[in-house]
């Protein structure tokens, strides 16, 4: 069989190739924001961030407008479309009044997400009045029902697709509770019929429709006077519906900027047990570095994309070669060839399975048994039935017994011990927090694993050890600076969070560059707290001593004092010598290494380089 | 020189006389030997092996250990030394010898030299020993060695390394008692820097002789942990031995020196190096053929170039400083120039900052995430080393663990968040530290549900017997048993892949043709289930077994391509072989509605309606996969020539199909193993028969991803012609 010479030497971890795949491979959702644009939007105010008043409309435009944002890097393969509703002018493919559908050119009205769109959207109140306009869409006297044709534009919109590939969601955002309210008689009865039952169509379609609705400061949106009816909620749902919905607002505007994933497995992977018993599994990489997305080479003339050629040349004819069959090392002055082949062999100490050599206590996993992050497994019966029974069994005995698994995984990148560590299902309030299944770690061998301990051991057989007092004492310190709600992963990467808002700064030509919140900082304000400080306070008499600063100061300028001394030799030394004559008659390199250091240690400049370099930096210091 | 045997002679007898080291000592500034320089980093190592009688069966093993040790020298530390002593042989060959008497048994093989291949070779040929080893007598001349040769040059990178099972009693001293003299020897180890590592390989089955001596000789090596850079290891197995000596050593370097803050007013002194990190299958650099075989100066190397071409306009090279990034936003790529990026980029300041502690339950532990750094005292600074041992034993006490914020270097781009664990020292010349494992960010998690176990339907729940079958299986397939070595520890249990590499290399450095060595009985414990004690532990896997069932889901339209059981008969390739053939044959002859497999009858409309499936791309190697195994088939079960025309007709439907599919190679190699398959199987018939039906390589010109040119479309059957 063909060997891909590529193939032997990747890194199933990072296969930047494989990360494009899952992002191709996310589920696509279709999403149409259906935003209320009637007066009533306008004059009710509620209290903005600033403590301003603002109208519920800049409320719903720049809630959408933050969501919008955070998708566009979460899940760039999304289509949008974004509608205002009780509008003066209409522009939507049914032509209905009172519907005005949102768009920038080259971009279909359901498209994804661009930075255009976005940039536009974001200005879409300066112009508002003007280009659109605000209009109650629903008056006596008129048959009219601007609610009515928005949900029949956004059904519309979202015939795109099939439900079974997508996602489909109509987020409505308004203030009024009452959308008929100023109707009378059969009229109303007649519309807000005609209005539910459109609404039903799209259900049965399997698009959702969501309600984000905005209550005055005097007024509590009432959801069961209309809405309640149109998207579907009953008994207890209705209850908990307004306070819900106060979050949801939150997570529109506070979304933390991640991209997701679809729930795929990485491989497939045949289970050696014991006497011959095999089981299948499957695994997956729940917790893996995120990097900030691939970068693409673009010109930077054109900004066109570049694509990289590689080609192989041969030092030492400066031919073009094909990339070659061989590779060698170097060993007793000779050129050791190794074919690509031979290379897969030696790496191929296993069948590719995951082989059971046995269970040792949890005790033996150390802390620094592990190299990379951790990939979990779970059973499938999808080729071999019977085979979540035979792991259910090993996960319980496992659980029970406090025991892990050592198995050798035979993958072709780095085959090597694992260590499987069960882990029960965690749940928290209906949410799955920690699935049921198995860790597998990826154990050290002996010489990955460093001697560090013993590098420093003291000779004289007395190492410092602490005694009880100073145990004591930073007990009492562990128990006051207590996280008692840390959980892993609380806190989003400042790096990739800047990172993000840098591209998006840049894409939309914001003017300013966003200001990151770094989470990971210490609380500075709570270590300060007269408990803690106290008990860091004695923690550090107990174990340093009352004038442990003012000493380590005194060792500052002792250090200091010493490299005083040293100066002060250059100095002299260096004076031995005219530096500017050895310097017009090219005789600097005569000099000893040592001695032109003495140089620039009397002039502070760095010491650090080849004598070449060092020599430049004097004639650059002389000015020649 | 007779200065020894002028200053102690008569020292001959039974003592041990070490007086010359003491002599030596206070005659430091004598000079009368001129010292080597060596330089800077390299190592000076001496190797003490034990080839007494109670060795010789784990000899083949420390020739392993100690070959690939010199040949990991002879890659990455080519001027480092090594010498070689043996001690427990029938000949006495050492200086201390002829200088002082004594020292009887003890043999230098290879004085102190640069690393080479005879050294290599050196080591795998250790004499077989007739005498019980004294190794305090094989540490002292191999002190000497060093002594002689660097003086008090090179200090901290002179190096003893014993390997032995300190069975037999040491030789009484001239003057005082043993543990006297161990006291003296280590003390003037230190004073010259030299560290001594010793692996005292105890295998489980060996009768134990004496234990007061072992008892002894345990206590006498443990005197050079305390007093010198020591350290002493105890393995039972042949494969813990293989791992036990560090075959490679790298100079460690800390990755930060700096406070750790536990407030901004309370801070600790710390350095923090890796504990772990992996150890890389080397990198080969690519081999260029094109000099001729004459230039004795070539280096055969390969230079990558890389050139950057328009997308839109292949013709056009842009210089790579006319490149600049873009990065992704939606469907458009943003430009990006790094002086952008480094204006607004995010830069915390260097620091390790403690954000508190927590309970150590709190942190699971497969959310480590990289390798794992230790965070050590800094070494110079009492008191730190006290503060951090306070603080390290009350965790430990508590079982609490410390959330850290590292930023390690300046103008590091990142900020890792991780979890400080304590390592509380058991020994008492080794200060308490902490490890420190990196912990994943909200990011970096992908929250994928999994069905409950307990909601799984019952058929896939075990009953009260398997789960009793399970328990007794993870009871008795104990790796750590009470008493005993644990078994593969990752200390002690070196790198299979990377034995074997360079097992090759010194093979194919004697025989550039040499293949791949097979993985020896030691390593392949590493890989497999100990034989030992499978069938030891015979009974609870058979009931095991028994309890479970296990079988192919019969919904699966696809031909399994996975085993079931590996049944002790058959190998892993065969059995794949066996069950897709007979799920081939079933399928096949039913022939559903969408072919996936390649029936017995249609087995050429079946390839084509296979291969020209379009749901999904894997259909063309399933089908070329298929068609292969049914030539060979055809081929195999050939009674007189009877399916040779049914073979060809399917070999013919597979070079057509693969032209089709512009895959050459897949025809071309198998063409080439077919021809080679029946010449060994003796059906040259077969080949014949080929030649005369005129079935060639597919060619360049019929598929651009060929090697092969028109001119030698025939080639196989001319060769096989002359």
């Amino acid at each position: 069989m063909d060997v891909d010479p590529d193939d032997v030497f990747r890194d199933e971890e990072d296969d930047p190739e494989n990360d494009l795949y899952q992002e191709r491979q996310s589920s696509k959702e279709l999403v149409v924001f259906l935003v209320d644009a009637s007066p009533k939007m306008f004059s009710i105010t509620c209290p903005g961030e600033d403590e301003e008043n603002t109208s519920h409309f800049h409320v719903a435009v720049s809630s959408v407008t933050q969501s919008i944002k955070v998708q566009i890097i979460n899940r760039p393969y999304d289509e949008i479309a974004i509608c205002f509703f009780n509008t003066k002018e209409k522009k939507n493919l049914q032509d209905l009044n009172g519907v005005y559908v949102f768009n920038v050119p080259e971009r279909e009205q359901l498209d994804n997400l661009t930075a255009r769109f976005i940039k536009e959207f974001d200005r879409v109140e300066e112009s508002f009045s003007k280009v659109i306009g605000s209009e109650f869409g629903i008056v006596p006297g008129s048959r009219d029902n601007s609610l009515y044709n928005a949900l029949w534009v956004a059904q519309a919109l979202l015939r795109k697709g099939s439900a079974k590939t997508a996602d489909k969601r109509i987020l409505l955002l308004t203030n009024e509770d009452d959308p008929f309210g100023n109707i009378k008689g059969v009229t109303k009865l007649d519309m807000a019929r005609t209005t539910l039952q459109r609404a039903k169509d799209a259900q049965d379609l399997g698009i959702s429709i969501e309600l984000l609705p905005l209550s005055g400061p005097n007024e509590e949106f009432n959801v069961s006077t209309f809405y309640a009816d149109l998207i579907g909620l009953e008994g207890d749902e209705l209850a908990q519906f307004m306070p819900l919905a106060g979050e949801r607002f939150e997570d529109l505007n506070k979304q933390l900027r991640k991209r997701m994933f679809k729930k795929r497995r990485v491989r497939r992977i045949i289970f050696t047990v014991a006497g011959g018993l095999s089981i299948e599994l499957n695994t997956y990489a729940l917790i893996r570095p995120t990097v900030p997305g691939t970068i693409t080479w673009l010109d930077s003339v054109t900004n066109l994309p570049l694509k990289s050629e590689r080609s192989f040349i041969c030092a030492d004819t400066g031919s073009i070669i094909q990339e070659p069959p061989k590779r060698f090392q170097t060993y007793k002055n000779e050129d050791i060839k190794f074919t690509i082949e031979e290379l897969s062999e030696i790496k191929k100490v296993s069948t590719g399975s995951l082989r059971l050599l046995g269970f040792k206590p949890l005790s033996c996993l150390k802390d620094y048994h592990n190299l990379k992050p951790s990939t979990f497994v779970f059973p499938s019966d999808e080729e071999v039935i019977g085979s979540t029974c035979i792991f259910i069994a090993l996960h319980r005995s496992m659980i029970r017994l406090k025991r892990f698994a050592v198995a050798f995984f035979g993958s072709s990148s780095r085959p090597q011990l694992v260590g499987l560590v069960a882990q029960e299902e965690v749940t928290d309030g209906g949410g799955q927090i920690e699935p049921p299944g198995m860790h597998m770690i990826y154990l050290p061998y002996s010489d990955d694993i460093r001697p560090i301990e013993e590098l420093h051991s003291d000779t004289s057989g007395m190492m410092p050890l602490a005694n009880a007092e100073q145990i004591e004492k930073a007990t009492a310190l562990v128990k006051r600076v207590d996280l008692r709600d840390f959980s892993v992963c609380q806190f989003a990467n400042p790096a990739l969070q800047s990172h993000y808002a840098v591209v998006q700064a840049l894409a939309l030509d914001e003017d300013e560059m966003p200001e990151i919140h770094d989470e990971t900082l210490p609380d500075e304000e709570g270590m300060s707290r007269p408990g803690i400080a106290k008990a860091m306070e004695e923690f550090k008499i107990c174990v340093y001593g009352e004038n442990y600063d003012e000493e380590e100061e005194k060792a500052g300028n002792a250090k200091g004092a010493k490299k005083r001394k040293t100066e002060e030799a250059a100095v002299s030394k260096a004076a031995y010598y005219d530096w500017s004559k050895l310097a017009d008659d090219g005789k600097l390199k005569d000099l000893t290494v040592q001695e032109l250091k003495s140089y620039l240690t009397a002039n502070k400049l760095t010491v650090a380089g080849k004598k070449e370099v060092l020599i430049t930096r004097i004639l650059t210091h002389l000015g020649k | 020189m007779d200065v020894w045997s002028a200053k102690f002679g008569g020292g001959k007898g039974k003592g041990r006389n070490i007086f010359w080291l003491l002599w030596y000592d206070s005659n430091l500034r004598l000079r009368i030997f001129f010292p080597e320089k060596m330089a800077r980093n390299k190592e000076a190592l001496i190797l003490l092996i034990d080839v007494g009688p109670s060795m010789h069966s784990v000899l083949p093993e420390i020739q392993k250990v100690c070959s690939l040790l010199i040949q990991k020298k002879l890659v990455f530390n080519k001027y480092d030394e090594v010498g070689v002593v043996v001690f427990g042989t029938k000949d006495t060959d050492n200086d201390l010898m002829k200088e002082v008497g004594g020292y009887e048994h003890v043999t230098v093989l290879q004085p102190i030299k640069v690393v080479d291949g005879d050294l290599v070779d050196v080591t795998q040929q250790l004499p077989q020993g007739t005498h019980p080893g004294d190794f305090m007598d094989a540490i002292v001349v191999g002190m000497d060695m060093l002594i002689k040769k660097y003086q008090d040059t090179i200090k901290g990178k002179k190096r003893i390394c014993l390997i032995t099972n300190a069975m037999y009693p040491i030789k009484d001293p001239y003057e005082g008692t043993k543990e006297d003299q161990v006291y003296t020897i280590a003390e003037q180890m230190a004073a010259h820097g030299m560290k001594i590592d010793c692996i005292i390989y105890r295998g489980d089955q060996n009768p134990v002789p004496h234990n007061t001596t072992i008892e002894e000789n345990d206590m006498l090596l443990s005197i050079f942990s305390k007093k010198t850079k020591a350290k002493a290891v105890h393995v039972e197995s042949s494969t813990s031995l293989l791992g036990a000596l560090r075959t490679r050593n790298l100079a460690p370097v800390t990755t930060f020196r700096g406070d750790l803050e536990l407030s901004p007013t309370c801070k600790i002194k710390v350095w923090v190096y890796k504990k772990t990190s992996e150890e890389k299958f080397p990198t080969l650099k690519k081999y260029s053929d094109k000099a001729p075989s004459t230039d004795k100066f070539a280096t055969h190397e390969i230079k990558l170039d890389y050139e950057y071409k328009s997308v839109q306009d292949p013709s056009k090279v842009v210089p790579p400083e006319q490149r600049i990034k873009g990065y992704r936003y939606g469907p458009q790529v943003i430009p990006i120039s790094s002086a952008e990026f480094e204006a607004a980029k995010f830069k915390p300041e260097k620091g390790v900052k403690l954000l508190g502690f927590t309970s150590a339950s709190n942190i699971m532990r497969h959310y480590y995430m990289k390798d794992v750094n230790i965070i050590i005292a800094d070494p110079g600074n009492k008191k730190a080393i006290l503060a951090v041992s306070a603080l390290a034993r009350a965790m430990k006490e508590m079982d609490k663990v410390g959330i850290l914020r590292c930023v390690w270097r300046q103008g590091q781009a990142n900020v890792v968040i991780g979890v400080l664990t304590p390592n509380v020292s058991d020994k008492d010349n080794i200060a308490d530290s902490f490890y420190f494992n990196v912990l994943p960010f909200a990011e970096d998690v992908r929250e994928f549900e999994f069905p409950s176990f307990s909601n799984l339907p019952k058929s896939l729940q075990p009953n009260k017997e398997q789960q009793e079958a399970a328990d007794k299986l993870v009871m008795m397939m104990d790796l750590a048993p009470a008493g005993k070595e644990e078994a593969l520890r990752p200390e002690f249990t070196p790198n299979p892949v990377l034995e074997r590499f360079y097992h090759h290399l010194e093979l194919k450095s004697k025989n550039p043709d040499a293949a791949v060595p097979p993985l020896d009985s030691t390593l392949k414990r590493i890989t497999e289930p100990d034989h030992e004690v499978v069938s030891q532990k015979k009974l609870v896997i058979d009931e095991f077994c028994r309890n479970f069932e296990l079988k192919e889901n019969p919904k699966l339209k696809k031909s399994v391509r996975r085993l079931l059981r590996d049944q002790k008969s058959g190998s892993f390739e065969g059995q794949v072989g066996k069950i897709e053939n007979k799920s081939m044959d079933i399928v096949g002859s039913t022939s559903a509605v969408k072919v996936g497999t390649i029936g017995e009858l249609t087995a050429v409309q079946d390839f084509e309606a296979m291969i020209s499936r379009r749901d999904s791309p894997e259909w063309v190697s399933k089908a070329i996969f298929g068609m292969k195994n049914k030539v060979l088939d055809l081929v195999e079960n050939s009674y007189e020539g009877d399916n040779y025309p049914k073979a060809l007709e399917c070999l013919v439907a597979l070079r057509k199909g693969c032209v089709i599919e512009q895959e050459p190679k897949q025809f071309n190699n198998f063409l080439q193993h077919l021809y080679r398959f029946c010449e060994e199987k003796d059906l040259k018939s077969f080949c014949e028969f080929l030649a005369s039906k005129d079935v060639t390589f597919i060619t360049k010109t019929e598929a651009e991803d060929s090697d092969i040119a028109d001119k030698d479309a025939r080639s196989l059957f001319v060769k096989a012609e002359t």
